[in-house]
């Protein structure tokens, strides 16, 4: 099923969260080569997972990660402007309508139920935020799958090449018929899915008071 | 949509125009209130409001924000939330709903958490009495609408401080940063104090210098400042 969590949430998933951040590893360290931080244990992590942002995963039956991305507002400290700006012109996308969604990762062995899993789960987070868009930083090379999956990012800029080609592009959220697609892919009805995602978000209780 | 706000607002230049302009959006948004509360990096807040000074005295004696449902999911998410789906339960919350009720703040609520650059946050809300069915309409009709609106009053808010908001680099020591963390992960004291293997008394001394240095007003603002700057290991 589909779980979105923010990181100081991940806690209350221990095994979820710890083998997302191994795949994380496995996919961009070890498989893609960026240039990214790897723990000891192989676990990747870098300075916007501090941010609290919120992940969408992919959890397998026995509760381990089946895949994953991660949301953070335009708005605030985020990967595309702090790092990205010379595949956009130098343009900074800041809008409360706009979050940035990144590591989008998928576990070994996971197949395209998966990838169309988190599309949608991207997809119902946008949504249920009023979002008109999503700006991504991918693996260039999964351009042509997320097009196979009925929906398919304007690429705004690319760099490198081969598998080291990364690309930023816009998803939007009002595309006729893609939801539709995207739950008959993943073999789910709109209520379940909905289901999954609130959930996920609601009820989020307040700090312990004996702290504050 | 929002036109004649925004006209108003480029006019806008110091904070009493803002608040306003602000007080004026309850009418533009056809909603009964309007909060607008900003916490800048240098711990200063700035908050606009519609609702009644008894409430805003009687929140701020008892130190409602500790318990809050709304204030506690806004400094910790950033997806836009409806007051009915947060956690109402336990006793205080309870009483404190009926007593912001009987305020006037009514029945019904939706908040736009703001994350702003390093390390600013915000909250921007509407309140009103209605009926279920009619709120879940306005909300869905007139999101954008207010999710803009709050983003446009942070700017506009941002702008007119912006010389007394010098982006400070606020480094916290090792221990400071566990500190914050365990309470981030909703340990209270005493077990965060054990897990650190540290007594409580040195754990409140950790505690309050990393308040000092993030200029924060309490612990839950210190934890959501150092939590929206990327100072913890929260992951």
């Amino acid at each position: 099923m589909l779980r979105y969590i923010y990181a100081d949430d991940l806690r209350r998933a221990p095994k979820l969260a710890r083998t997302m951040f191994r795949d994380r590893g496995e996919q961009f360290h070890t498989r893609l080569n960026w240039k990214v931080t790897v723990a000891g244990d192989g676990s990747e992590r870098d300075e916007y997972d501090a941010l609290n942002p919120l992940y969408v995963i992919w959890e397998r039956p026995d509760g381990s990660h089946g895949g994953s991305l991660r949301f953070l507002p335009t708005t605030g400290p985020c990967m595309v402007n702090d790092h990205f700006l010379h595949l956009t012109d130098g343009v900074k996308i800041e809008s409360p309508l706009v979050w940035e969604c990144t590591r989008f990762c998928l576990a070994p062995g996971a197949d395209t139920r998966v990838s169309a899993a988190l599309m949608l789960g991207g997809m119902e987070a946008g949504r249920a935020s009023f979002l008109t868009h999503a700006v991504g930083v991918f693996d260039a090379r999964m351009v042509r799958v997320y097009r196979r999956l009925s929906w398919g990012p304007i690429i705004l800029g690319t760099c490198g090449t081969g598998r080291d080609a990364i690309s930023v592009g816009l998803w939007a959220f009002q595309e006729d018929g893609v939801r539709a697609r995207l739950l008959d892919r993943v073999g789910v009805s709109s209520g379940v899915s909905e289901g999954w995602l609130t959930q996920s978000l609601d009820g989020i209780a307040a700090l312990d008071p004996a702290i504050a | 949509m929002l036109e004649s706000f925004l006209e108003r607002l480029e006019g806008v230049e110091t904070l009493s125009d803002l608040d306003a302009a602000i007080l004026s959006l309850s009418s533009e948004l056809d909603v009964e209130h309007v909060v607008y509360h900003s916490v800048k990096s240098t711990g200063e807040q700035y908050a606009a409001l519609t609702y009644s000074d008894e409430w805003v005295a009687r929140y701020l004696e008892k130190d409602y924000a500790r318990i809050d449902p709304v204030v506690q999911a806004c400094i910790r998410r950033f997806h836009p939330i409806d007051w009915k789906r947060l956690n109402w339960s336990g006793k205080a919350v309870k009483s404190f709903l009926h007593e912001a009720i009987d305020s006037g703040i009514g029945n019904q609520g939706f908040s736009v958490p703001i994350r702003g650059p390093s390390g600013q946050f915000a909250l921007f809300t509407v309140s009103g009495s209605e009926k279920d069915d009619r709120w879940a309409t306005y909300t869905q009709e007139r999101s954008r609408e207010l999710i803009l609106a709050s983003h446009y009053v942070n700017q506009k808010a941002l702008e007119i401080e912006c010389g007394s908001d010098q982006l400070e680099i606020v480094s916290l020591s090792p221990r400071e940063t566990d500190a914050l963390t365990m309470l981030a992960l909703g340990f209270n004291r005493a077990q965060a104090a054990e897990s650190l293997s540290i007594s409580e008394h040195t754990l409140r001394v950790y505690i309050e210098s990393a308040r000092f240095k993030l200029a924060a007003s309490n612990t839950t603002h210190a934890v959501a400042r150092a939590m929206n700057q990327g100072l913890l290991n929260i992951c």
